[in-house]
């Protein structure tokens, strides 16, 4: 049994293979690069509108709701590395009501190459927010002592970040796998239901702990005398 | 009983607990966050959004140990090294 599409190679040239993995990757970047080319080709500010641009407006004002909520004051700034995050993750997952895809997301190298995506956005928008002494000074918060915690942390829940989509990604083709061996009627259906569930969940819980890392990094800045504190924000508008 | 029916063994019976043992902890875990959440949604329905994100988010967490499991038990079962390697040196000699 495979336990990733890395292991379907489909054209091989010597050392040079083309596995499944990155064939599905590349088909989902056309796809979404394609697609949202050819919705916002023609924009339109009246009342009368496509109905792919809605769908598009939906999606961007739900990422752009998201990423406020969680706390970063100017969610533009971020919405497009997260929005593709957020997007990647929930196309791979969703496509797989075609027959005969594999989710590149349940592949390894897939995973840990997004999860590297955000550990080395994290610390850039930390430094583009705070300057790097400011950045570096967090790890020292809230003692000196913290500092090897504070390097392990960053390094795991990166690792945490890849195995977590990974393992679901993988669980959800081989229970479906599994399953068809035993009740091939039926049951799997429901099981890739409850699999385009989970991959929407992953796709959603991905980014929004992306945003949450980020928000962690960027936070200091929010508490400008001009600003009024988050959480002074929150008491005021409470009754 | 030479050492490829010993790995086996080891592999099979090693996957089996891991995956036991691994999932009790989480589901208790995630149990009782849920229904915290459900309480917390009951007595406060205007804080639906944060608490819903929160619960995802800390679900995901509590999950990822799970998972973990899972992980090591599929390489146990259909990747294990040692297993490659005593096939290897067997294949070799």
């Amino acid at each position: 049994m495979r336990l990733s599409p890395d292991e379907i190679i489909l054209w091989q040239y010597g050392s040079v293979k083309l596995n499944a993995t990155i064939a599905f990757t590349w088909g989902l970047m056309l796809l979404l690069a394609i697609g949202s080319k050819l919705v916002t080709r023609n924009l339109s500010t009246g009342l009368t509108r496509s109905r792919w641009q809605n769908l598009l407006e939906i999606v961007v004002t739900a990422i752009v709701r998201q990423i406020e909520d969680v706390g970063l004051a100017q969610p533009r700034r971020y919405l497009d590395f997260l929005g593709t995050l957020f997007l990647f993750v929930a196309t791979a997952s969703l496509c797989t009501v075609l027959p005969g895809y594999e989710p590149p997301t349940g592949s390894l190298s897939t995973t840990v190459a997004l999860a590297i995506c955000v550990f080395v956005a994290v610390p850039l928008y930390g430094v583009e927010e705070q300057g790097a002494g400011g950045y570096l000074k967090t790890y020292l918060k809230p003692t000196v002592v913290m500092l090897p915690f504070n390097v392990i942390s960053e390094i795991s829940r990166t690792l945490a970040l890849a195995v977590r989509l990974f393992g679901n990604m993988m669980s959800g083709a081989m229970i479906a796998g599994i399953l068809l061996t035993i009740t091939p009627f039926v049951f799997p259906i429901v099981m890739s239901l409850l699999g385009l569930l989970t991959g929407m969940v992953q796709a959603y819980i991905f980014s929004i702990l992306a945003t949450v890392y980020i928000a962690a990094a960027t936070r200091t800045r929010q508490r400008e005398p001009g600003q009024p504190p988050a959480a002074a924000a929150l008491t005021a508008k409470a009754p | 009983m030479d050492s490829m029916t010993l790995i086996a063994v080891a592999s099979i019976v090693t996957a089996g607990i891991t995956i036991a043992l691994g999932t009790i902890g989480p589901a208790l875990g995630e149990g009782r966050a849920v229904s915290t959440a459900l309480t917390s949604l009951a007595q406060q329905p205007d804080a639906a959004n944060t608490i819903t994100r929160t619960l995802f988010v800390g679900l995901a967490m509590i999950e990822s140990t799970a998972i973990y499991c899972f992980v090591v038990t599929m390489i146990l079962i259909f990747a294990n090294p040692f297993w490659n390697h005593i096939l290897t040196q067997t294949a070799g000699k």
